[in-house]
């Protein structure tokens, strides 16, 4: 229904309708139509939590996720406006010289997404082409943790699970990778692929508890996984200072580096970070989308995420789908860990090695709406957003604080298009009439409404 | 109090589903609103009672226009409502729940909860109604439940009474008394509306009967009138009440069921010791009031109940203790009573849902992954088989409307080998016509030579489909009796008690 | 089997409903089958083993010395001394009996009573600290005391947790509440120079959360974990951000509140042992006790309360009886945002003086877990956040007397005994109906 609706009517001059129509490609209304709101007069079962959750985070359009990320972005610039010295200073005499401060402004908040632009796509201010081209080489490197715990993520997502534990899955798997990387001395090769699987099994099996724990007992995922990042942080801590992790004749809580022949090759010569870690990443994506849209697994996963119940009596074993999902899911994200010391940091590791990633995991996922793909754009994004905000705190003094800011933003503004769609005046895809989207009938009345179609 | 619809229309987006309805209840009168499941009566005592703000048309009480921004308007005018699903709140007292937004307090903003347990007291008395008030909700029986809902209304002085499909959950007895309490009400001049699609409960206590279809108001009957002239003006069209079945060829007993118990989560016995048998190209129809055992016993048999005894076992082989999954490969077709619960993915496509039961191994899938394209073709073929009306098998399930869901998961059910079919309230909630083309489905199955279960709360279709029926109360099995039983007989025998001279089968009692 | 059925139905449609209508399990008809739960007795196994093998088996020698009195005290109590490896015999030996004790009582179909499990854990208790101070003295005081101040934050988090959860919308975010909470009651205090101003900041810092998270979950149907995991990512970016780039510059004027003084209550303070712990505080520790009543009261005893419940459970049914659903769920989640502010004060006017990044370092994620681990009652989620608080001083106080125990150890205990917890060793926990469904209106 809506899908005709939203079709510019040909006699009508295109987007005259529509009050912002300049920031609305064309196509873009119909390409919303798949979002989350419940079609009018549907049958309205109450909806469930994560089917709500589901239809936001998968169903929503590429428009709005544009839209919200403009949207951050901007409010990030008030912020960093609002903050800057210069600006502060010119607002002092705002009625005497109103151009200061909005130069003032302009300088503060260009400076910095200038800055971010080039700390994370390419510096044409540098002589050397590698030099040019690095940032976004760092934006890659960055990024290849953040896709794969963000597929971890994504995935206990569509199982109907949110996995908080990335952090503990993350540090678990660096000490297994990382015990693996310096402490077995295997040839080169087998003690990469090695070190790789120690760390996504780690990982997995970190994941797998809260997974097992909810089938067996109903414990609820999320506080399973919040208190195992606890649990994984002080394990691991206590590890550093132990000889299984601690590097020999050191007091500092850290490990040795990595042997040489465990470390991630870099893919494009030495001048470059980036390594095979993100050739990997780019192989785990494919593998999670066959996993969940051509598999048999994934068919029960998707099953099981949507409607429990219902998978249950069709004789699919629901508990054993959340614990084989947890697994994988903690693999994923143990893979991120596995990057982490294999990749980023090979001169040994302390305990603040997931550097919060397996939080941003849960942005990335919410982001790419659960969706392999999605969630491989949405990890270099947020990637770009880690590359950019080193070169920015560096080069402006701008706290890389500010990009937790604006992903934050951003995932909340994707979890609530009509939000943005008032912000910036777009027609509802879902009744283009009213103002309002309808709600779908509530869950008091019997289903009438719509049967007697 | 007179109560006045006029013109009540109330649309959901491309739907109508109340169109300019015209109402009228006089004081001190029980006004019938029949209709069939998705009629818009629901949608109609929720826009009176507040719940929904018509598009057009307005509310009339004794010739003032109301103006309801919500139940709270609705029942300080004094509409009361007795929700088909009860709006109680379990983990309160009968007290706590007559309270509930009208609570009177005291210190401090202390609750009164004495002045509430006096009004229950009171009005329980003035209709004869036992109810403890400091009874918790949830330890009651639905009868129970029902009153306090009753009392809940009388204690806001609700002069019109709106009765949404009150005697689904009762036992006929129950439902008997139940017509007696609206008789009382009535002699004391409360308007009463009542909502229900059975036609017998019509006739008995209604004074006036207002018929609506699809949105419309399409006559007013009075209660003499007959059963078919009911059902046709409620349905549009002549409707056939029986099924067209030719007698049983019954082969050999398949399914046999011995001693059989199911104890849930709470430590209660919900299914209590249960022994029947199905025979090869029978229909056995399971009768009882809702939430009487049929349901855990039907998930018992496909191995959704965690604590079970007895035995089960089908043309031979074991069937108890077994997992969903192998009860399901031993040949067991099911559709679970709450199809868009249990039955249905609702975000899935027709397809999709087409192979929900089968995703393992072929033909669907091979080496770990999905076959799409066999599985188009088959959802193409099955979609046209069981005239499944949709855009395509590409469109999610949830869409569809009650009766093409239902037909989705019968296709699904009886594509595969089965050795037994059990159907649980296969056309709860459903259009007469797709109720029509089940039941013809589940006739030719068991003359395919299938055993049949079906589970079913009403009297009509168990009359309709059975070969023989098996009567359950409070978790155990009153006895099995033919196919061809009086409803009276049936009728008591749903309350627990065997009438005299009546023939069970030996193992029953 | 049917003549039993058909009595019962006799009296049934002699009219109306027997007497017995109002006793369930009479009632129902139904058998009642008890439900064995070997859950109890296998803990009670698990950890008398642990017993035996930790102080036992390990067992240490010395005298372990309790000191009940701090040196300010009008009345002095001795000093309590206990033979380490005699007290490790003696308890674990009872403990084993405890345990053998619930096993009888299981397999008797009966059920292990909560007492029974207190008195385990105060003599499991009890042994361990004796394990842990052979040889040395332990200040039973300092120890008490030292919870007390790092429950404070958990408790006020875990109120608003409980409120919120009640009327139905999930409290991720008390983490962003306390952290908010603390960051702006230091600024406001800063600048103001008066802490009971900061207060009002911290108050309105929590409330704002809430209006986020509210207005997500409520009006934009925004599933309300998630909301709750973006606003804690959302706030610990803008507080750090905040702090990096106004406040280090500006410490002076901005942060650098004056802190609550401790006020001795007249004789409640100088009671043996609790007198220290609970009466020589801070005016947010008592704010504390008076929240608890509060809200104990007001859930429990009060309109408000019956309605946010109502709410909480079945808001269909508040609906029906003209509650505003999602009004109520607004202003109530709202509150709790208050409450959670006023536990972030704590960090800056009770006891760490002034804002750093992440100063509230997770505690709002035990806070929930406290909820949860008190089944959404104030009394026990309170009771909860003393325990971890309890388990981390605990630690303080072994790492400062020389513990045998890594402190890694001691820190993970709270998050290992809540995973247990949730795992169902103390029962399944139910929370409000309702909690974390949107409620679509009309």
């Amino acid at each position: 229904m809506s899908d005709t609706e939203n079709t510019p009517d040909p006699q009508a001059p295109a987007g005259s309708a529509i009050p912002a129509p300049a920031t609305v490609p064309a196509g873009a209304p119909t390409g919303a139509t798949v979002s989350g709101q419940p079609a009018a007069g549907q049958p309205a079962e109450p909806p469930s939590r994560w089917r709500l959750a589901f239809n936001e985070i998968i169903g929503g359009s590429v428009m709005i996720s544009i839209l919200a990320v403009v949207l951050a972005m901007v409010a990030g610039g008030i912020l960093i406006a609002v903050t800057d010295e210069n600006v502060q200073k010119a607002a002092g005499y705002f009625f005497a010289r109103p151009g200061d401060t909005f130069a003032e402004i302009w300088k503060a908040v260009s400076g910095a997404y200038v800055a971010l632009f080039q700390g994370s796509v390419f510096n044409p201010n540098r002589k050397d082409f590698v030099d040019v081209i690095k940032p976004i080489t760092e934006t890659l490197t960055f990024a290849t943790p953040l896709i794969a715990a963000g597929l971890g993520v994504g995935l206990a997502f569509r199982v109907g699970m949110f996995n908080i534990g990335g952090r503990g899955q993350m540090l678990i798997a660096a000490a297994c990778a990382g015990w693996v990387g310096f402490t077995l001395h295997l040839p080169w090769g087998i003690h990469l692929v090695v070190a790789i699987i120690a760390g996504v099994v780690g990982g997995g099996i970190w994941g797998g508890i809260a997974g097992l724990l909810k089938a067996r007992t109903g414990a609820h995922e999320v506080i399973v996984t919040i208190m195992l990042n606890y649990v994984a942080f002080y394990l691991v801590s206590y590890l550093l200072r132990t000889p299984v992790l601690q590097a020999p004749g050191s007091n500092n809580p850290k490990s040795p580096p990595i042997d040489p022949t465990a470390v991630l090759p870099d893919i494009l010569g030495p001048q470059f970070n980036l390594h095979l870690g993100f050739i990997l990443v780019i192989a785990a994506t494919v593998f999670v989308w066959w996993l969940l849209n051509r598999s048999a697994l994934g068919f029960k996963f998707r099953a099981v995420g949507l409607n429990p119940n219902a998978a249950r009596v069709a004789g699919i074993d629901v508990k054993n789908m959340y614990v084989y999902a947890m697994l994988i899911s903690g693999g994923l994200v143990g893979l991120a860990g596995v990057f982490q010391v294999l990749g980023t940091v090979t001169t040994g590791f302390s305990s603040g090695i997931d550097a919060g990633i397996g939080f941003d995991a849960i942005t990335v996922a919410l982001l790419g709406r659960s969706k392999p793909w999605g969630i491989f754009i949405a990890g270099i994004l947020f990637g770009a957003f880690k590359a950019g905000g080193f070169a920015m705190q560096a080069s402006q003094g701008i706290p890389i604080d500010i990009v937790l800011v604006v992903q934050s933003l951003i995932v909340l503004f994707i979890a609530a298009p009509p939000l943005v769609r008032a912000v910036f005046r777009l027609p509802d895809p879902a009744n283009p009439k009213k103002p309002k989207a309808p709600k779908s009938p509530r869950p008091a009345v019997t289903r009438e409404a719509v049967a007697a179609k | 109090m007179k109560l006045e619809l006029r013109g009540i229309t109330k649309r959901f987006g491309a739907l109508t589903a109340n169109d300019h309805i015209d109402l009228t209840v006089e004081p001190g009168e029980i006004h019938c609103l029949l209709g069939e499941n998705g009629a818009g009566k629901s949608t109609l005592m929720n826009v009176l009672y507040g719940l929904y703000q018509a598009d057009e048309g307005e509310i009339v009480l004794d010739d003032v226009v109301q103006h309801f921004a919500g139940p709270g308007d609705a029942m300080n005018a004094g509409i009361g409502m007795v929700h088909q699903h009860f709006m109680l709140i379990p983990v309160f007292t009968v007290a706590e729940n007559v309270m509930l937004g009208h609570e009177k307090t005291g210190f401090a903003g202390r609750l009164d909860l004495a002045a509430a347990r006096k009004q229950v007291r009171e009005i329980s008395e003035r209709f004869g109604f036992d109810v403890d008030p400091d009874a918790l909700v949830d330890d009651l029986p639905v009868g129970v439940q029902q009153r306090v809902e009753i009392i809940k209304a009388l204690s806001r002085d609700a002069k019109v009474l709106v009765f949404d499909e009150p005697t689904a959950v009762l036992t006929p007895q129950e439902t008997d008394e139940l017509m007696e309490i609206m008789r009382l009400l009535k002699e004391r001049g409360t308007s009463i509306v009542f909502i229900t699609h059975k036609l017998r409960e019509v006739r008995e206590v209604a004074d006036r009967i207002t018929v609506i279809r699809l949105g419309k108001v399409v006559g007013e009957a009075s209660p003499t009138a007959t059963n078919a002239e009911l059902a046709s003006l409620m349905v549009g069209r002549s409707v056939e009440l029986t099924v067209q079945k030719d007698p049983a060829t019954l082969g050999a007993s398949a399914l046999q069921v011995e001693n059989l118990s199911v104890i849930d989560a709470r430590g209660q016995v919900v299914v209590n010791d249960v022994t029947f048998d199905v025979k090869a190209g029978e229909i056995l129809a399971i009768a009882g009031v809702q939430g009487n055992g049929q349901t855990e016993l039907t998930e018992a048999l496909m191995g959704l109940q965690d604590r079970v005894t007895g035995t089960v076992s089908l043309d031979g082989r074991p069937l108890a203790g077994l997992s969903t999954r192998k009860v399901l490969d031993a040949g067991v077709g099911f559709v679970p009573e709450d199809r868009k619960e249990d039955g249905l993915v609702g975000e899935f496509t027709i397809s999709e849902n087409l192979m929900l039961d089968r995703s393992e191994g072929r033909p669907f899938v091979k080496g770990g992954s999905l076959q799409l394209s066999y599985l188009s073709t088959f959802a193409e073929e099955k979609s046209r088989e069981f005239d499944v009306r949709s855009q395509g098998i590409t469109t999610e399930v949830g869409r569809l409307s009650g009766g093409n869901q239902q037909k989705v998961v019968l296709a699904r059910e009886l594509s595969r080998e089965l050795r037994l079919f059990v159907a649980a309230q296969p056309t709860r909630g459903i259009d007469v016509g797709s109720i029509e083309f089940v039941h013809k489905r589940i006739v030719a199955t068991r003359d395919e030579g299938i055993p049949v279960i079906v589970v079913s709360t009403e009297l009509d279709e168990v009359v309709a489909l059975a070969d023989r029926i098996a009567v359950m109360y409070r978790g155990g099995i009153v006895g099995i009796v033919p196919g061809n039983t009086s409803r009276d007989v049936l009728g008591l025998m749903m309350a627990g008690e065997i009438p005299a001279g009546i023939e069970l089968e030996g193992s029953a009692a | 089997m049917s003549e039993n059925v058909s009595t019962n139905n006799l009296a049934s449609s002699a009219g109306l409903p027997p007497t017995e209508h109002n006793h369930p399990d009479s009632d129902s008809g139904l058998a009642r089958v008890l439900v064995k739960s070997w859950k109890a007795p296998i803990a009670f196994g698990i950890f008398a083993l642990g017993a035996i093998i930790l102080f036992v088996v390990f067992g240490r020698d010395g005298d372990s010395t309790f000191r009940l009195s701090t040196d300010s005290d009008l009345i002095q109590l001795p000093e309590v001394v206990l033979p380490t490896r005699g007290t490790g015999l003696v308890i674990s030996f009872v403990l084993v009996l405890l345990a053998l004790y619930s096993v009888w009582l299981v397999s008797r179909a009966r059920k292990v009573r909560i007492w029974l499990m207190a008195v385990f854990a105060v003599l499991f208790l009890i042994a361990f600290l004796a394990w842990a101070s052979a040889g040395q003295t332990l200040p039973v005081p300092g120890l008490l005391i030292g919870t007390v101040s790092l429950s404070v934050p958990l408790i006020f988090g875990a109120l608003g947790g409980v409120i919120s959860e009640r009327v139905g919308v999930v409290n991720v975010a008390i983490e962003a509440q306390l952290l908010g909470g603390a960051f702006v009651s230091a600024v406001v205090a800063s600048v103001t120079g008066n802490p009971f101003v900061g207060l009002v900041g911290a108050i309105v810092a929590g409330v704002l959360v809430s209006f986020v998270l509210a207005a997500f979950s409520i009006k934009y149907l925004v599933d309300q974990v998630i909301v709750g995991v973006v606003l804690n990512v959302l706030v610990t970016g803008l507080t750090s951000f905040l702090y990096s780039q106004v406040l280090t510059n500006n410490a002076a004027v901005l942060n650098s509140p004056p802190r609550f003084d401790r006020w001795d209550i007249p004789l409640l303070s100088e009671i043996p042992v609790i007198g220290p712990t609970l009466f020589r505080q801070t005016v947010i520790v008592y704010l504390m006790y008076i929240a608890v009543a509060v809200v104990f009261y007001g859930l429990f005893k009060t309109r408000w309360g019956l309605r946010v419940r109502a709410v909480g459970e079945h808001p269909q049914a508040a609906d029906t009886v003209g509650i505003k659903v999602n009004r109520t769920r607004f202003w109530t989640v709202s509150l709790a945002g208050a409450i959670a502010g006023l536990g972030g004060a704590y960090f800056t006017l009770g006891s760490v003086g002034a804002f750093n990044k992440e100063m509230t370092a997770g505690m709002g994620y035990i806070a929930l877990a406290a909820v949860i681990f008190g089944r959404w009652d104030p009394i026990r989620a309170t009771l909860a956040a003393l325990l971890f608080g309890f388990a981390s001083n605990l630690q303080n106080v072994l790492g400062v007397i020389g513990s045998p125990v890594p402190s890694e150890f001691m820190l993970m205990l709270p998050y290992v005994v809540t995973i247990f917890a949730v795992a169902g060793l103390v029962g399944r926990v139910r929370g409000p109906a309702a909690s974390g469904k949107p409620y679509i209106g009309s």
